[in-house]
Formats: C-alpha cells, sequence, structure tokens
C-alpha cells in the first residue's frame, strides 16, 4: 500500500498475521468450551467458567509473565514443544498468536455462549427423537444455529487481536519484523524523541482496523441470521 | 402391547402410573393439564430418565430401572411430534424431511413420496420452515416423525396451539394416518373432542396417576370420564356397523349392540364400521315400548345399574345387548318409573342428536 511506510505496512501485516493465527488457535476450543459451559452442568463448572474469563480482570502483562514461565525455553511446556515438534514460541509470531489467543479467547467464549443460550434446546430434543446421536446434533442442529454467535465472536476478537498489547510485549518481545505488531510498533514510535507523527499515523490506522472489523461484524451476523432463519 | 409403570419426581410432583395397552391403534393420555400426560411420554421417548420403572414396547425392552437398561433416545426409535412443532429453522420443509429419512433405521414402513402424498407437503418442500402456518408446521412435524420409521408415534398436543378452524385442518391426516399407516400412536391432548376421534383406548390420568384405562366404549361409561368432560359431553361411546341406506327417510340405518338405530347423512357402504357417541342427555327411557311419538330411534334393553350422577339427576345404564349406553334422568323419574338394575326398558335417542364418526374396522381392534 504506497501511503503506507515499508515500517508501517511490516507492523499491518504482522498484525493481521499474528490476529489471524490467534484466531486459528482459540476458534475450536472457544466452541467446545462454549458448548460444554452452556449444557453440561459437571461440578468444577463454576471454577471453570472463572478461568476461561481470568484474561478479563488480569493485567495483561500478568498473562504474559505466565506463558513465560510456562512456554519459556526452560519452562515445562515449551521445553516440551521444542523437544518434540521443534516448536519455539517464545520472541516469534506464533508466541505472539499464542498469547493473543488467550487474551481474546473469553471475547469469543463469550459472543459463542450468548447465541448458544439462544438455541433452542428443544431442537435438540427434536433430532434426538429422530435418531441424531450426540456428535451429530452438535454438527447438524447446534452449530449451524450458533453460526451468528460463533461468526461475530470471531471477527469481535480478531478485531480486538490486532489491538493486544501487555501479554505479547511480555511474552515476545518487540522484535521488528517478528512481533512488533501495530500497536508495539506504536509503543516504539512514541519512545522516540520526534515519533509524535509516526505514532499519529499508526493509531489512526488502528482506529480503521477496529472500526472496520466491528461494522463488518455486525453487517456478517446479520446476514447469517437471515441464512440460518432466526 | 406398550407396558408402561415409572415413577418419577420433579420438584414437589410425584408421578408414578402404569398402564399396559394394545400398541395397535391410538392410546389417547387424557386429563386436566398439570397432570402429567406430557412427562409421561418424555418418559416414554426417553427424553426424560425415570427415577424407576419399566418400559416395553412390544416385547423390546426400553427401561429397566432394576435390570440397570435406559435405551437411549436417539436408539428408541419411537417418533415424537411435539406440540411447537420444533422444525429446524436452519433447513427447507424438505431438508427436514430428509434429516428424519437419512437417520432412519430398521424396517421402512413408509416412503418420502408416501408421507409427502398422505400428509399433502408437495407444495411446501421448497419453503423455509418459517414461512409455514401453524397447520402447514405440525403437517411437517408430523411427516418428519414419520419418516424416522418409528415402532410408535407420540404426539404431546400436536393441536394445541392452533386455532379451531386449523385443528379442522390437520385432524383428518391424523385421521389417516391411524386408518392407512396403521401407526401405533400415543396421543396427548386435553381436548375430548379429538380423542373422541382418534383414540381407540384411553388412559385417564389425575394428579400424576392413572385413575383408569380401557377402550373408549368402556371408558365412556366411567365415573372418572364424566368428572373430566362435564355433564354435556357425557355419553356412552359404542361401536356399529352401517346396514344400509332407508330410503324412505333418506336416513342411514347403523346396527349398534341387539338393535339399529337410523342417523342423519348419506350412508357409507354397507358393513362399514362406525363410531357412535350417544350422549346421556339425549336419550329417554320408557318403561313401555314406544307407540304414536316422532322419536326415530329406540332400542330394547335392561337396566344394568342406576347412578347417582348430582343432586337433581340420576345416570341409567342400559344394555342394549352387547353395548351398554347411558341417560340421564331427574330423579323424580327414577322414582316414578322405580328405575331399577334388571328391569327391562327402551331407550329413546332421536337421530339428529347422534354424533358419529366413521371409524375403520383395523382400528378397533
Amino acid at each position: 500500500m504506497p501511503w503506507l511506510s515499508p515500517g508501517e505496512s511490516e507492523a499491518l501485516g504482522l498484525s493481521l498475521s499474528v490476529a489471524a493465527r490467534s484466531l486459528g488457535f482459540s476458534l475450536a476450543p472457544a466452541i467446545l468450551f462454549a458448548f460444554i459451559l452452556t449444557r453440561r452442568r459437571f461440578w468444577g463448572r463454576t471454577l471453570l467458567d472463572a478461568m476461561v474469563h481470568l484474561p478479563l480482570v488480569l493485567p495483561p502483562v500478568a498473562i504474559g509473565y505466565v506463558l513465560l514461565v510456562l512456554f519459556g525455553t526452560r519452562g515445562p511446556m515449551g521445553a516440551w514443544l521444542e523437544r518434540c515438534c521443534g516448536i519455539e514460541l517464545i520472541f516469534t509470531r506464533n508466541g505472539a498468536a499464542l498469547a493473543t489467543a488467550v487474551m481474546t479467547f473469553p471475547l469469543m467464549v463469550r459472543a459463542i455462549r450468548i447465541s448458544l443460550e439462544n438455541v433452542d434446546r428443544g431442537l435438540e430434543e427434536a433430532a434426538r427423537t429422530l435418531g441424531a446421536g450426540a456428535f451429530d446434533r452438535f454438527v447438524t442442529i447446534s452449530l449451524p444455529l450458533m453460526l451468528p454467535g460463533v461468526l461475530a465472536g470471531s471477527i469481535t476478537a480478531f478485531s480486538a487481536a490486532l489491538g493486544e498489547f501487555g501479554a505479547v510485549i511480555t511474552f515476545v518481545s518487540n522484535i521488528p519484523g517478528e512481533t512488533r505488531t501495530l500497536p508495539l510498533a506504536l509503543y516504539s514510535a512514541l519512545q522516540e524523541p520526534g515519533g509524535e507523527y509516526a505514532a499519529a499515523r499508526l493509531a489512526i490506522l488502528s482506529l480503521a482496523l477496529g472500526l472496520g472489523g466491528l461494522l463488518l461484524s455486525e453487517w456478517f451476523a446479520r446476514r447469517i441470521r437471515l441464512l440460518v432463519g432466526r | 402391547m406398550l407396558e408402561v409403570a415409572v415413577s418419577k419426581r420433579l420438584g414437589s410432583f410425584a408421578l408414578d402410573v402404569r398402564f399396559a395397552l394394545p400398541s395397535a391403534g391410538v392410546v389417547a393420555l387424557f386429563g386436566p393439564s398439570g397432570c402429567g400426560k406430557s412427562t409421561v411420554i418424555n418418559l416414554i421417548a426417553g427424553l426424560l430418565g425415570a427415577d424407576a420403572g419399566r418400559i416395553v414396547l412390544d416385547g423390546s425392552v426400553l427401561l429397566d430401572s432394576q435390570a440397570a437398561i435406559a435405551v437411549a433416545a436417539e436408539r428408541r426409535r419411537i417418533g415424537y411430534v411435539f406440540q411447537d412443532s420444533r422444525l429446524f429453522p436452519h433447513l427447507s420443509v424438505a431438508a427436514n424431511l430428509h434429516y428424519a429419512l437419512a437417520r432412519a433405521v430398521g424396517p421402512h414402513f413408509v416412503s418420502l413420496e408416501e408421507v409427502v402424498r398422505l400428509l399433502d407437503l408437495e407444495a411446501l418442500m421448497p419453503r423455509r420452515t418459517r414461512q409455514l402456518s401453524g397447520g402447514e408446521r405440525q403437517r411437517v412435524a408430523i411427516g418428519r416423525a414419520l419418516l424416522s420409521q418409528p415402532r410408535l408415534l407420540l404426539l404431546d398436543e400436536p393441536l394445541a396451539s392452533l386455532d379451531r378452524q386449523r385443528r379442522e385442518e390437520v385432524l383428518p391426516y391424523l385421521e389417516s394416518l391411524r386408518d392407512r399407516l396403521a401407526i401405533p400412536m400415543v396421543y396427548v391432548s386435553h381436548r375430548f373432542e379429538e380423542i373422541l376421534r382418534l383414540a381407540t383406548h384411553i388412559v385417564l390420568m389425575s394428579a400424576g396417576s392413572v385413575t383408569a384405562q380401557g377402550s373408549m366404549a368402556q371408558i365412556s361409561l366411567d365415573r372418572r370420564l364424566r368428572a373430566l368432560i362435564g355433564p354435556d359431553a357425557v355419553g356412552a361411546i359404542i361401536d356399529g356397523q352401517i346396514v344400509g341406506p332407508e330410503t324412505a327417510s333418506g336416513l342411514t340405518r347403523v346396527r349398534v349392540g341387539g338393535g339399529e338405530l337410523k342417523i342423519p347423512g348419506a350412508a357409507p357402504p354397507p358393513g362399514t364400521a362406525l363410531r357412535l357417541q350417544l350422549l346421556a342427555r339425549d336419550v329417554i327411557v320408557s318403561t313401555q315400548p314406544p307407540r304414536d311419538l316422532s322419536v326415530r330411534n329406540s332400542l330394547a334393553g335392561r337396566v344394568t345399574s342406576v347412578c347417582d350422577e348430582d343432586a337433581n339427576s340420576d345416570l341409567i345404564m342400559i344394555d342394549i345387548g352387547g353395548a351398554e349406553i347411558m341417560a340421564q334422568v331427574t330423579k323424580a323419574a327414577t322414582r316414578e318409573l322405580a328405575l331399577r338394575a334388571g328391569l327391562p326398558v327402551w331407550a329413546l335417542i332421536k337421530s339428529v342428536s347422534l354424533r358419529s364418526r366413521v371409524f375403520p374396522r383395523p382400528a378397533l381392534t
């Protein structure tokens, strides 16, 4: 894009790539957790619910720190991942995506839950009497009917992922071209003397992205609701 | 044979029902709202777990709490038509029907084409479900349940959310399921007219338990049914058979018990089975053979019992030779005519007061 500087387009591209990866990590687990939390009654459900929502109330830096402890090169998960599959998370964009996924997870789960709560359980019962087993019902009835929520949740989470700062900078640091996403670039610009103009441009870029995402989310949700007949 | 003996506690409501009825024909569950009718069919369907009990359908055990058997709802092969139809909103009518057909196991007794023809669904097939009227929705729901090829069809107040006109629209379809497909059904309703038209057997329920069960003819004379349906609807239900038209009067002759009645309307072919309801308040009792009366129908019989109905009237049960009917008379009349068990009497019925329904023989067995 000609009106963006190379650094800006790099940060934008990186932000989009990290947000997309983060969505890839969190989508399936978010649907699973939303389904379990709405449809199943089990011991420890309230605790699980609270755990899912923790990133909303914890300082992002704390989340970044916990990830660093767990997934750092000497952390239990990090060491294991490197040994078994050669995956390195620390100081990489995949690490940035993981931190972002954890931070945006509650947003996704909430959006999907709300739409799932609106799906009439009676329809699942009807499917049962027609011979559909649990997985069959989930795939053919519950999932299509909660699609508006899944989509709205995904777009909101994607938009939020573009702006994730604290957890990312703590976990994977601020490396140009690898983990310096838009908000990190904005922060760096502010740290440099005379960087106000660059910061303002990045701020406007973030604003446009966020607004676009939210509008798109609304529009999609409406289309899908029409499509699934709700 | 459908054998049900289950108990279930839901909050402060305790259900404990047992009944055993032939699974051919239509079994009606009848009782006031909140007596547990829907709970019973949810237990039969397996959508609700019983606290204890046994449910056996044609020899296959669906539930036996002692043997720790509880077949999952999706494997019971029992169809269910819900009051609120529960069509899948993200699928077209055709896709709703295919959903059931694709998951049907066991012998197929009805094809998609037959269901579409029987329920007049052709024009609805490409439509989205929210474009359907209430009556159309229920027809699709019935078709969908049938296409899952169930061994038994449960219907939970399928007409309750429809207005009178729509109910009249759907009822004939239910009658044709009973008569043409001969699929066993359990029909829940709190409207006696529906049951009168559809049911072959009836289970009366009150406050979570079964108070009476039997054929429509048996239960029509039962005091507990009378208490439920109110004095205006009280009347014997008897099975008759068309003899043929009476050319002089334009009426149709029907054999009932040891006698014959004449009913208005065109005659179906001779031999056709028919169900008649003789309202107790329309039956007049005479201790002498009737003469010089405008009444078209008289049946000779014998009083079997005299029941106290309310402060002013008695119900006289009369055996007319193989069938029993009921007459409501004042207590004064009971005294003056000295009506008592064993007395030979004549029951007089104005032909226009007969409510009758054609009811094919297979469904009556």
